[in-house]
């Protein structure tokens, strides 16, 4: 296709003007913690500091909420990973006629507006723990738990699900032929297959788990997280320090994503090695046989 | 669900629905249309157990039930706990009336508030979706389609960096960004286009932006995908046949990411309409979003039943809303869930 010199301008234009848009805002709040003023702004910059991280970091609040964020986050990994698992397993051998069903009652969560799923997680809990003699089970965060863990495990379910699509079954039965025991062929075969999936599964759940607020805000009753500490922060007024912590979360992700990329690309690498040292062994025998008639 | 019937049902309903899952298999392999080992022969006792137990829990005591009982409690009135379940907790449309009508002492013919806050939130809900569609469509078309494989891995990578900044934060970027000695603000004066910095948040364009922003990357993923699964050639084709390039997309990329659009479109919508924390840090004092005006149902009236009441119009609004899309692209909603 012909593209004019004007048409590629404006798209690059439209690609910048995104990304300002995308980035800009953080840019500009990742800045500010950087600032002196007590009110989070970039212009005119007053003055360099790290203060507002050591007021971020003495923030008890703040902090006893990150704990309890990273808390449940592991506890959500803990649970809804392993109901994906069943519910991917599940999906593949359901009886056709109750698939469909099946699926739109675990899918629903995914489609719910998460203040919905707080809510409804609450006042059932509320009412059950009551009625059953069970209240100590009425905490805040086993309910954010419980709440998050009903979405979540769905994204856990829809990622496990993708990959179990390609399993080969051949490979169970013949495990099976062989003597291996249900447990073992589940151990040692379909867990192995599904390793990545369930790496990605947990990563996923543990970050959605800790960046919720919506389903957090209700479930949690007294309890914290750090998302609800810091809503609450933005009702009393806004510091720097929350740019600070802005900051550092950023930080993370860019890292972390980083790691990934080289960690990945190592791992591409090895495959292309491995692919080409398999088929110099494969050409090399080939070499040594009579050539094969021709097909 | 109160007293002995609720947890009758509670316990009675994941019961008869195990009930019916045996029966159906045991139907269905008597009519022949299911063949092979039985569901505990194929797994293995533990491992079966496993799976029934992890399942049942989840669609029943962490999705179903609880919808249920939110349900339940939207029609019943506000008693005292020692109340509950008495002579007095009967079904009522009260919670429902209150919204349409306000209390009964007020003199206003219809809770004008309330209503006006909720078809706002819906329709600037659905405007936000169209725009975030249409600026992200273009990027996800060139992602998918014309980038090189280090532009893309680039481009995924920025994209995913405010993809993990909760939506707090993000709310609060725009709020340094636009407040009145923010840059926007020194910008406009320092430039001479205003006097007085302007106040974007009383005007809910701060809200606005901000609503957009929090689920751009939720549209532009599934686009994304949905259009890297196109073929090339077939737009080579297109071209090579003289289409022109609005053709190409209306006719050949639209239709094939049909699923993708239905997708991102849904997400975007439900998240804008559920959103509580851009209207919590964007939002000033006369601000009209619904979810808020959920949220103080429960913690600031304490009416719990009315927020449950409430929080099913959102719910039933927005099951409507994605039924609405998967007619209009003429879906399954399996097809949009991947």
């Amino acid at each position: 296709m012909t593209v004019s010199p004007f048409q590629r301008i404006l798209f690059a234009l439209y690609i910048a003007i995104f990304f300002i848009y995308l980035l800009g805002p953080l840019a500009v709040m990742g800045a500010s913690a950087f600032n002196t003023p007590e009110y989070p702004q970039v212009w005119p910059f007053e003055g360099f500091t790290l203060d507002w991280f050591g007021k971020l970091f003495a923030d008890q609040d703040m902090m006893y909420g990150l704990k309890m964020s990273l808390w449940i986050g592991l506890l959500v990994v803990c649970i809804s990973v392993p109901i994906g698992l069943a519910g991917a397993i599940v999906m593949t051998q359901i009886t056709p006629r109750a698939r469909s069903l099946y699926y739109l009652v675990v899918v629903s969560p995914v489609l719910t507006p998460g203040i919905i799923i707080g809510i409804s997680t609450v006042v059932f809990w509320r009412q059950f723990t009551g009625q059953t003699g069970t209240r100590f089970l009425y905490d805040g965060v086993i309910l954010t738990v419980f709440g998050q863990a009903s979405f979540i495990s769905a994204y856990c379910m829809l990622i496990i699900l993708a990959r179990l699509q390609r399993f080969d079954r051949a490979q169970e039965e013949a495990a099976l032929d062989l003597g291996a025991s249900y447990p073992q062929v589940f151990f040692h075969i379909l867990l192995p297959f599904l390793k990545p999936a369930l790496f990605s599964a947990a990563v996923l759940a543990f970050l959605s788990s800790f960046e919720n607020y919506n389903t957090t805000t209700f479930s949690i009753l007294a309890e914290k997280t750090l998302t609800t500490v810091l809503a609450g922060r933005m009702r009393q007024g806004t510091t720097p320090a929350i740019s600070a912590l802005a900051v550092i979360i950023v930080a993370v992700t860019v890292l972390g994503a980083i790691v990934y990329e080289i960690l990945k690309r190592r791992a591409d690498a090895a495959a292309v090695q491995r692919q080409r040292a398999a088929q110099a062994a494969e050409e090399e025998e080939l070499a040594g046989m009579p050539s094969p008639a021709p097909a | 669900m109160s007293g002995i019937g609720g947890l009758t049902l509670t316990i009675g309903l994941p019961l008869v629905a195990a009930l019916v899952l045996v029966a159906l298999s045991a139907y269905e392999r008597r009519a022949g249309a299911a063949t092979g080992p039985g569901f505990f022969q194929r797994n293995g006792l533990a491992i079966g157990l496993y799976l029934v137990v992890a399942v049942g829990f989840w669609a029943f005591f962490i999705i179903l039930l609880p919808q249920l009982a939110m349900v339940d409690m939207s029609f019943r009135p506000k008693l005292p706990p020692a109340q509950m379940g008495g002579p007095k907790d009967l079904y009522t449309l009260e919670n429902y009336r209150y919204f349409l009508f306000g209390s009964t002492t007020s003199t206003a013919e219809w809770n004008w508030i309330h209503i006006k806050a909720f078809f706002l939130t819906i329709g600037v809900s659905v405007v936000i979706t169209a725009f975030n569609f249409v600026i992200c469509y273009p990027l996800a078309f060139h992602m998918a389609q014309s980038a090189t494989l280090a532009r893309l891995r680039m481009l995924l990578l920025l994209l995913i960096i405010p993809y993990w900044v909760n939506e707090i934060l993000r709310a609060f970027a725009f709020r340094v960004l636009l407040s009145s000695g923010g840059i926007i603000n020194q910008l406009l004066m320092g430039s001479g286009i205003t006097s007085e910095p302007f106040d974007f948040l009383a005007a809910d364009i701060g809200l606005y932006m901000g609503l957009s922003y929090a689920y751009l990357l939720m549209m532009i993923f599934p686009l994304y995908n949905a259009i890297e699964s196109l073929d090339k050639n077939q737009i080579e084709a297109a071209r090579d046949l003289g289409a022109p390039w609005w053709h190409i997309h209306a006719f050949i990329v639209m239709p094939h990411s049909k699923p993708g659009i239905a997708s991102g479109c849904t997400l975007v919508f439900m998240l804008t309409a559920g959103a509580l924390a851009a209207p919590l840090v964007l939002g000033g004092p006369r601000t009209l979003w619904f979810t808020p005006i959920v949220y103080d149902r429960f913690y600031q009236a304490f009416n719990w039943p009315q927020g449950a009441a409430y929080a099913l119009i959102l719910l039933v609004t927005c099951i409507v809303f994605v039924l609405v899309v998967l007619k209009a692209f003429r879906l399954s909603l399996g097809e949009i869930t991947r």
